[in-house]
């Protein structure tokens, strides 16, 4: 059988088409270091977290980093107990997430299934707005207002101080909640019209429709919202910074002042620590444990939204 | 010719259908299009001069359809004739579209459904409806079917385990699912969820059941099951359905409205218009429009 005689290159390109397929390959190529420098760029973190801080735990055991409820790190005597930042950093965290998380669905709800087109294109630019506001200034606000205002007025059960959690806390939770709101919409934007109309189609009201079926239908979105709300308001510093005070007070209330891991960090990380100290290393153990607990939530919250997930069609 | 319904039914319905408020007196203006043999007394649903603007467009326009007891009627016609425009004004579905705006009256059982006696809630819980795709909430089976008694009631559990069953039954799909009424809705097949859907509309006891194109997303023998519930449940529950499929129409529905497009004076985009509305036997045998006769056969859309 004979075939017409075919010369060698006939099925290879040429000229520009081969050209075009060499930047081909060379665009694939640097897309791959792109998307594979962030992991490298985990792992520097963790790796730069991790050496100062296995200096840190030969001086000072792990018994004693867990085992005392006494932080008073850079001074003479030091105290390595970790406790009073753990139970500061969760004081602060709850306060947002009970602020944010509620207040931010809400929000939600109303921007997506109540406002008229009009409200929505005013209200959106405004919450973006909030979102943008840097976290200095909400600081101002805490020690300027919400302390004075809202938590020494609000807190009955002990005094409140210039600084407290309860105020780090307030203010905390309201600048995640932009972000908690933004969040939850495209949850429930994600739910397919089909099932709205259904629910309607059965004679339900608007708030039946939202709390039976669009909340159901948008958990496992919420719920991933809420963990990054959660893993924001433990890294927030500044705000907690300037209004928690910076004492590491071991305490479970909220009126007092308190210290969070970030903002120790924060505190002790403004370059009066020499080099190579202990005191230099605690910032990297209390910075690697940070980074442990935001880890753990991230895992947990995948767990949660993959059990939850509900895939449509 | 003018009718009056029966004054009881009217108030009687109206107390139900929403508060006080003057009974409403009802005149239906002369309906050319609807079949010669309607007696006044089945009828259940009747549209006057119906007609949907979306913004400043006419979709449909001049709708006269009377909707009997006990039997299917069937909507047909070409992609964008306005049928499901048409399906879905008749338990305000289409209140959720901001720009839709509808003329004319819908009414049921002599109320209009668009007048200051109906509540749109209500409205829907009395006319079921069943949609284009299967759509189960994301919750398990016996709960997609508790769903609407919960929202119109508190029912207690022993009276919603009781609707839930005879639900799925009416439905046909008990014996399919009754060992796994808390597994995931989503774990049914097509035609199961369709069917779900049904069992899910019949448990708030509607008394018209409206389907835009019920099976279109199934395949021929999830269709033809169907089908079959459709006749079976026609007696008690009337239906409306909107369909693509003219055999369709031919083998379930009693009556059959033709619908097609026409570009107006001054439009740019078809609008819809009901060609004919007769016995679905009249309509596929004998109809007395050639667009009907030329859509039946093929020769158009």
């Amino acid at each position: 059988m004979s075939t017409a005689s075919v010369s060698v290159g006939e099925l290879q390109p040429s000229g520009r088409k081969l050209r075009q397929q060499r930047s081909e390959r060379i665009i694939q190529f640097l897309l791959m270091i792109v998307a594979t420098s962030g992991v490298l760029i985990t792992f520097g973190v963790v790796f730069a977290l991790v050496r100062p801080s296995v200096d840190f735990f030969r001086a000072i055991s792990i018994g004693e980093f867990f085992g005392s409820t006494a932080w008073f790190p850079l001074y003479e005597p030091p105290d390595f107990g970790v406790w009073p930042l753990i139970v500061g950093t969760f004081s602060v965290m709850l306060l947002a997430v009970i602020i944010a998380v509620p207040g931010g669905l809400a929000i939600a709800f109303y921007l997506s299934q109540y406002a008229s087109d009009r409200v929505r294109r005013k209200l959106k630019p405004l919450l973006e707005i909030l979102a943008g506001v840097p976290t200095v200034v909400f600081g101002f606000f805490a020690i300027n207002f919400v302390g004075p205002n809202v938590a020494a007025k609000i807190w009955v059960f002990s005094d409140v101080g210039f600084y407290s959690a309860l105020s780090a806390g307030i203010t905390v939770g309201l600048m995640i909640m932009p972000m908690m709101t933004t969040l939850a919409e495209d949850a429930m934007a994600a739910v397919p019209r089909s099932l709205i109309e259904g629910s309607y189609a059965l004679g339900a009201t608007k708030r039946e429709t939202c709390t039976g079926v669009i909340f159901p239908a948008a958990l496992s979105g919420i719920i991933a919202a809420g963990v990054i709300a959660m893993s924001r308001a433990i890294g927030e510093t500044t705000i907690v910074l300037l209004a928690a005070g910076s004492t590491a007070n071991f305490s479970f209330d909220i009126g007092q002042p308190m210290q969070t891991m970030s903002s120790f960090i924060g505190f002790a990380g403004l370059g009066d620590q020499p080099t190579g100290s202990t005191g230099y290393q605690t910032i990297f153990a209390v910075g690697l444990l940070l980074f442990v607990i935001t880890f753990f939530l991230n895992m947990l919250s995948r767990r949660i939204v993959s059990k939850f997930r509900e895939v449509y069609e | 010719m003018v009718e009056d319904m029966s004054n009881a039914t009217i108030s009687e319905t109206t107390a139900r259908l929403r508060q006080s408020g003057s009974v409403v007196s009802v005149s239906l203006s002369s309906d050319s299009h609807s079949a010669a043999d309607n007696s006044q007394n089945d009828l259940i649903m009747q549209s006057v001069d119906l007609q949907v603007h979306y913004g400043d467009f006419l979709a449909v326009r001049d709708v006269n359809l009377a909707i009997h007891k006990g039997e299917i009627t069937a909507l047909i016609g070409p992609s964008g004739c306005g049928k499901s425009t048409i399906i879905r004004c008749f338990n305000r579905m289409n209140d959720l579209i901001p720009t839709a705006k509808v003329g004319g009256k819908v009414f049921y059982k002599g109320i209009d459904l668009y007048g200051p006696e109906a509540n749109a809630g209500e409205v829907r819980r009395r006319i079921g409806m069943v949609f284009q795709k299967p759509n189960p909430f994301p919750k398990s089976i016996y709960d997609n079917v508790a769903f609407g008694p919960r929202v119109n009631g508190k029912p207690t559990k022993a009276e919603t385990d009781e609707l839930v069953e005879r639900s799925l039954k009416r439905a046909a799909l008990w014996e399919e699912v009754k060992d796994r009424l808390k597994q995931s809705a989503f774990s049914l097949s097509g035609g199961q969820q369709q069917r779900l859907c049904i069992a899910r509309a019949l448990a708030v006891n509607p008394d018209v059941l409206l389907m835009d194109e019920p099976c279109s997303a199934l395949d021929p023998i999830a269709t033809a099951r169907i089908e079959d519930l459709m006749a079976e449940i026609k007696s008690d529950y009337p239906i409306v359905i909107v369909t693509h499929n003219m055999q369709q129409a031919a083998r379930v529905s009693d009556r059959t409205a033709f619908f097609n497009t026409e570009i107006g004076a001054n439009a740019t985009r078809p609008t819809g218009v009901l060609v004919e509305y007769d016995t679905t036997r009249n309509i596929f045998a004998n109809p007395t429009d050639t667009r009907t006769e030329q859509y039946i056969s093929g020769r158009m859309g």
